[in-house]
């Protein structure tokens, strides 16, 4: 085996001009025990949010897509939506509780997901913890707003 | 039946030779010139890593281990890197190579391209500590936290401990394991998260919970029922893809999963 001596260095060059304590570089080990390992949830809850995730995104796609295909392509698309619409369909229960389910579920799925997403990029304890404050604030209203809409529909508002 | 042989296949236009099969075959050795891109990091030196380039003439044919050991013995003895059998059972040796993480002796030179410059970096997600090496401590916390050892209740049998084949071939593939981290630092749930007992432990925990010989599954998957056990994987195969030993990482990831749900394993 033929070598060419030429180990080049690109880049930074290795020099001593800083020294530097190399304690000051040690980056603090990522399972090393922390004041939260160790300390057992004794809940199911990360399974059965897991489990929430499969059986809702089923549900779910029958719900949305039988929703986008009624609203938009069957009798007329789009362009049929309007209050009267809206009050002729909320004025059967199946309707109410399929937009209710949909709403539900939907959120549910929505806000569970951001909060995996969260605890995965979230980097720093505070910062996690006020994304999953703003994050449970907004599926708190919408939730609660849409359920209060659906079941108190007036369609003789003024 | 006969197996037909090269001078048959060859008018039919099967297989035809590569090039560097030609070349192996007739015991040619066409040398290449290659160039190792290597992440050095030396704390005492200087705070940051530094990529630094090696040239070398070398036959494609040798493996990426050997190359590194040629730059070590031959142009830099400072450069520092785990390794010890060199045949891929020990697991010492798994870098990131060209942004995949491998193990170098399992790695030929002819694989990697050797036309561009070959980048190799310590894996991701553990603290580096010089060069290629990285602190193991917390990839083999979370392997000793699943108990990967046999589990038995009751009296010592006098006899040995009977399986029948379709037993072993339900935790066949996870014995495999030789623990060389290449998984766990694939994967970007531990990188982000390094409390995340992460795709090897997983795999020795189900080494355990489906060898019908042990009693501790359920201690075993109540470990990883928790907020930093199995739930947090995201099924993005990068373990699977990693794995040296070719053992379907993200399938017993998810075979655990089902045993959770279950509660049959």
């Amino acid at each position: 085996m033929a070598i060419e001596t030429t180990g080049s260095i690109s880049g930074v060059e290795l020099t001593n001009d800083r020294p530097t304590d190399p304690s000051a570089f040690l980056i603090e080990p990522p399972r090393t025990r922390t004041k939260r390992t160790g300390r057992k949830s004794r809940t199911n809850f990360e399974m059965l949010a897991w489990l929430f995730m499969r059986l809702s995104g089923v549900v779910l796609v029958f719900l949305v897509l039988g929703h986008l295909i009624i609203q938009l392509i069957l009798d007329g698309g789009v362009t049929k939506i309007s209050f009267a619409f809206v009050a002729g369909r909320w004025a059967s229960p199946f309707w109410q509780g399929w937009d209710l389910l949909m709403l539900w579920l939907a959120m549910l799925h929505g806000a569970n997901g951001m909060r995996t997403v969260i605890n995965d990029y979230a980097e720093r304890d505070t910062t996690r913890f006020w994304l999953k404050v703003l994050l449970v604030t907004a599926t708190v209203f919408t939730v609660l707003l849409g359920t209060l809409v659906i079941f108190t529909f007036d369609p003789n508002i003024s | 039946m006969s197996t037909p042989t090269i001078e048959d296949a060859a008018p039919q236009g099967g297989n035809p030779h590569s090039a560097g099969l030609d070349a192996a075959e007739s015991g040619k050795v066409e040398l290449v010139t290659i160039t190792v891109r290597i992440r050095r990091f030396n704390p005492e030196e200087h705070p940051d890593a530094v990529w630094v380039d090696y040239q070398l003439t070398v036959d494609p044919k040798i493996r990426v281990l050997d190359a590194i050991n040629t730059i070590k013995w031959e142009q830099d003895g400072t450069l520092t890197y785990r390794r010890s059998c060199a045949h891929g059972v020990c697991g010492s040796d798994a870098m990131r190579i060209n942004g995949k993480n491998r193990l170098a002796c399992k790695t030929l030179i002819k694989d990697v391209n050797p036309e561009k410059p070959i980048t190799i970096e310590p894996i991701k997600g553990l603290t580096v500590l010089k060069d290629l090496v990285v602190d193991m401590d917390p990839f083999f916390q979370a392997y000793r936290d699943v108990m990967p050892f046999l589990i038995t209740t009751g009296n010592e049998p006098t006899r040995e401990r009977i399986q029948s084949e379709g037993d072993v071939q339900r935790f066949e593939d996870t014995t495999k394991c030789i623990l060389c981290a290449a998984c766990t630092t694939s994967c970007p749930v531990f990188w982000n998260d390094g409390q995340y007992f992460g795709p090897a432990a997983i795999v020795n925990a189900h080494r355990f919970i489906f060898d019908s010989r042990d009693e501790g599954a359920e201690q075993r998957l109540e470990i990883l029922n928790d907020r930093e056990g199995v739930w947090r994987c995201r099924t993005t195969f990068n373990c699977t893809d990693a794995c040296p030993r070719g053992i379907e990482v993200t399938k017993a990831i998810q075979e655990v999963k089902r045993a959770l749900v279950t509660r049959r394993f």
